[in-house]
């Protein structure tokens, strides 16, 4: 079974991120990392073809500095990866992003898409969706587990008050939870042997998308500091109990 | 004429509280309001759906909704909106919102917000970024209709009383469309009073270690009395606690009067949940955790010995 696992750089997720003058989030030149939501899914993916057979293919969007992310993921095991950068795709929405996605994950056969529930930096969680009607296949979010049986997946899907099993036939796009399994550590060896794996660096006019198809149908009009929390006390040592206590007796509470 | 549309979510044949605020939200854009109901229990919540300002319910009662995810839901919804043409969509941000939005999206080829915290214009949705400390308004262009996923608890939902049309929609879902199904479900029982409506919360972290120290914290709820117990995403990964606890972006946006974070460092996940406490506590061993600066009151302190120590200083001060 082939595996395309959607990887996705992300700035630091402790730095601090700011805003270019465009108003859209400054990529370049900030430090950052694989998302660490992908991770899970990655694993997953690994488990799978150590398992069954096949291979691991990482592919992302993003701008050069988001190689990092992809050797990241050969690091831990991915048999390839794939890189769409370009210009044009800078401050891509949702539905460009979905499509550049689709379109790269197209062309090579996969039986299983994965990808994180969400992004660490923009927590949107819908383009895998949209990425997985763009291709044809069914999906299934917020999976905590899956076992392959025949053609078909059997998936653990997270609930607010347990969880779901869903049967999914397979070409299938899946979102993993965090913690659905713990995400190895990539091994020297897997590091060295990383920088010697095939990597397609593509542009948006090697994926086949119509200049309409890129671009984006959003627009930052206006940004605004929130006003700053209202700066409460920090307090220390053997008062801090009875504060807090005083507080819940002032909020009514006890 | 415009028209806005809500998404109405049915959770085992209850309808979810998101649609009276989507409505509220709706009302101010358009003059025509109408929602749209899928799955077992969608005739039924009509009635409510029409006394929060839906002037139109689409609705069909049948299992494939239940039975499917996402699938049928975006399919059917695709064509209702091919057929009336709405100039925006609102979508509660909730898992089951966005596997349909998401696919809507595909077909439709409309652009798609999501963390949506106001709608000021039928084109515009506002959001916040950086943990909230930045505000953003976003024009939406292309092709109608905006779909706009709305966080819960935005709004306060203002009904109308009034009442609805229903139209019943047919639910012949072609195979392709029908996706995953369902083929078993496990259900942990809940205890406890529900998060969303406990005047206090007591909220776990990273900084708990493990699962055990959960049981300091329902101590502590026991001993303020009526209080619930959530977690952060951090916790709920990590399998301490089931995902019904979790508080946050994904997750539960909580409102209490008193918000007690332990052990939370204050992610922006994390935060956009919790922000709207009356009051914030937080207990930190960390300085310079984030979470520190949002409180009202941020205690420099191990949460093995603060939180023990304040059960103790509660149930001294009630008397028991």
């Amino acid at each position: 079974m082939n595996v395309v696992v959607c990887t996705k750089h992300v700035p630091n997720p402790q730095g601090t991120p700011t805003l270019g003058p465009d108003h859209l989030l400054v990529r370049s030149g900030v430090e950052g990392a694989l998302d660490p939501g992908d991770e899970y899914g990655l694993e997953l993916a690994l488990q799978l073809v150590e398992r069954h057979g096949g291979e691991v293919t990482a592919v992302s969007m993003g701008p050069d500095d988001a190689l990092a992310a992809v050797q990241r993921a050969l690091a831990m095991g991915a048999h390839r990866g794939v890189l769409v950068t370009d210009d044009v795709l800078r401050g891509a929405d949702a539905l460009v992003t979905a499509r550049v996605l689709a379109a790269a994950i197209q062309r090579q056969p996969a039986e299983l898409v994965i990808a994180g529930v969400e992004s660490t930096d923009g927590y949107t969680g819908t383009v895998p969706v949209t990425v997985a009607a763009l291709l044809g296949h069914p999906s299934v979010t917020a999976v905590r587990a899956l076992e392959l049986e025949g053609d078909a997946l059997r998936v653990e899907r997270q609930t607010e008050s347990g969880y779901d099993v869903y049967a999914c036939p397979t070409p299938a796009l899946i979102t993993v939870t965090a913690g659905a399994t713990e995400p190895r550590y990539p091994s020297l060896k897997g590091i060295m042997q990383a920088k010697q794996k095939p990597l397609d660096r593509l542009t948006a006019a090697d994926l086949g998308l119509a200049p309409e198809d890129l671009r984006s149908s959003q627009t930052v009009v206006e940004v605004v500091d929130a006003p700053p929390p209202p700066g409460g006390e920090i307090v220390e040592g053997d008062t801090a109990v009875g504060r807090i206590a005083d507080l819940l007796a002032d909020a009514g509470a006890i | 004429m415009t028209t806005a549309w809500v998404y109405a979510e049915l959770a085992g044949g209850v309808l979810d509280g998101s649609a009276a605020e989507l409505l509220t939200t709706a009302r101010t854009l358009a003059d025509e309001v109408a929602a749209i109901a899928l799955g077992p229990g969608a005739t039924a919540a009509a009635a409510d759906l029409g006394a929060a300002g839906a002037a139109t319910v689409y609705a069909s009662d049948d299992e494939v909704f239940a039975s499917h995810s996402g699938g049928p839901q975006a399919f059917v919804l695709g064509g209702l909106i091919e057929e009336h043409r709405p100039s925006i969509v609102l979508f509660p941000g909730s898992y089951e919102g966005r596997d349909v939005a998401g696919r809507v999206q595909a077909r439709t080829g409309s652009t798609l917000m999501a963390n949506a915290i106001a709608v000021p214009a039928i084109d515009r949705a506002r959001t916040e970024i950086f943990g909230g400390m930045t505000v953003v308004d976003v024009q939406l262009q292309g092709p109608e209709p905006h779909l706009v996923l709305v966080r819960p608890r935005s709004v306060t939902a203002e009904p109308t009383g009034g009442t609805a049309t229903i139209v019943a929609v047919p639910a012949e879902i072609p195979e392709a469309d029908l996706g995953a199904r369902l083929v078993e479900r496990h259900e942990e029982a809940a205890t406890g009073p529900k998060l969303e409506e406990a005047r206090v919360i007591v909220s776990g972290g990273r900084g708990l270690g493990g699962p055990d120290a959960f049981a300091m914290l329902d101590a502590l709820a026991s001993a303020i009395g009526g209080a619930a117990v959530g977690a952060s995403r951090a916790a709920v990964d990590a399998g301490w606690v089931p995902y019904s606890y979790q508080i946050g972006q994904t997750g539960k946006t909580v409102k209490p009067d008193v918000y007690i974070a332990a052990g939370i460092s204050g992610a922006l996940q994390h935060v956009v949940g919790m922000k709207g406490a009356k009051r914030i506590v937080a207990i930190n061993k960390d300085p310079e955790a984030p979470i520190l600066k949002m409180a009202d009151l941020g205690v420099v302190g191990d949460v093995f010995e603060v939180i023990p120590a304040l059960t103790e200083e509660i149930r001294r001060r009630s008397g028991s």
